[in-house]
């Protein structure tokens, strides 16, 4: 069976989006991400989307599903790397992508899941 | 209107959806259609060839390049013998939605090109068509 890989980088996860997903395979990368999360206890995922040609409603969708289950398993997700043309036909589509943070660059990415997870446990941990 | 080139692609599962918007959008990339143009183009198709997989329960994909009056056209029509859509205008409305979807795809796919033209009889199935101009 075919899987988009899910790499661990320090306490973060990366994922890599570099081919035309067909429906499965974005629902494979899902499940994988879920259990991965689990697995690992990563406290944040990057979704690199960079090579994506066209993101449709279905994989809008899945990018939307899979910063949630980030969030309920306690972890932030940030997806990077949208090409321009990308963001132009998802706007006019009517896609609102509520509840994905966005960043530029796979390093602007990573900054801002650095900020958010140190807010989390700033958060969760108060110094009293 | 002179027809330059067509190609009829099946579009029975996933993966098929997933052949024709890559055919889409190398015929563009080949005519030197703008990215924007390309991006947008593939992704209606990609909407339109998933309502026909999954609502139409299969169809196929017609892609047409076009010339005139000097200008180059690129169409797709996508063609499900499903059950077909009884009303129109409500399933033109952003939000519609028979199944799990966002409901963006036939009001989305409209807005992303320059024509767009749809014939459905409950019964008999759905075409949609679809046209860039350069």
């Amino acid at each position: 069976m075919e899987h988009i890989p899910i790499l661990k980088v320090g306490e973060f996860l990366l994922v890599s989006i570099q081919v035309d997903m067909h429906d499965r395979l974005a629902m494979t990368l899902q499940d994988d991400l879920t259990t991965k999360l689990v697995a690992t206890r990563a406290k944040g995922v990057l979704i690199d989307i960079s090579s994506l040609e066209m993101v449709d409603s279905f994989i809008g969708r899945m990018l939307g599903h899979m910063a949630a289950m980030a969030g309920v398993l306690g972890a932030e997700a940030v997806v990077v790397g949208m090409q321009p043309a990308v963001a132009i036909t998802i706007v006019e589509l009517g896609m609102e992508l509520t509840g994905v943070r966005t960043a530029l660059s796979v390093d602007k990415g990573m900054a801002l899941l650095r900020t958010l997870v140190d807010e989390d446990s700033f958060t969760l941990n108060p110094v009293s | 209107m002179i027809f330059t080139k067509s190609k009829t692609l099946a579009l029975r599962s996933e993966e098929e959806i997933v052949l024709v918007r890559q055919a889409t959008r190398s015929w563009m990339v080949e005519q030197r259609f703008t990215l924007v143009a390309q991006t947008k183009m593939m992704t209606a198709t990609s909407e339109l060839a998933r309502n026909a997989v999954v609502y139409g329960g299969g169809g196929s994909a017609r892609l047409e390049l076009l010339e005139e009056s000097g200008r180059v056209g690129i169409r797709v029509q996508i063609e499900d013998r499903g059950p077909g859509i009884a009303d129109l205008e409500q399933a033109m409305t952003d939000h519609f939605t028979s199944g799990q979807g966002l409901g963006l795809g036939l009001g989305g796919s409209k807005r992303l090109v320059d024509e767009f033209e749809i014939w459905s009889e409950p019964g008999k199935g759905t075409r949609v068509s679809i046209t860039w101009w350069k």
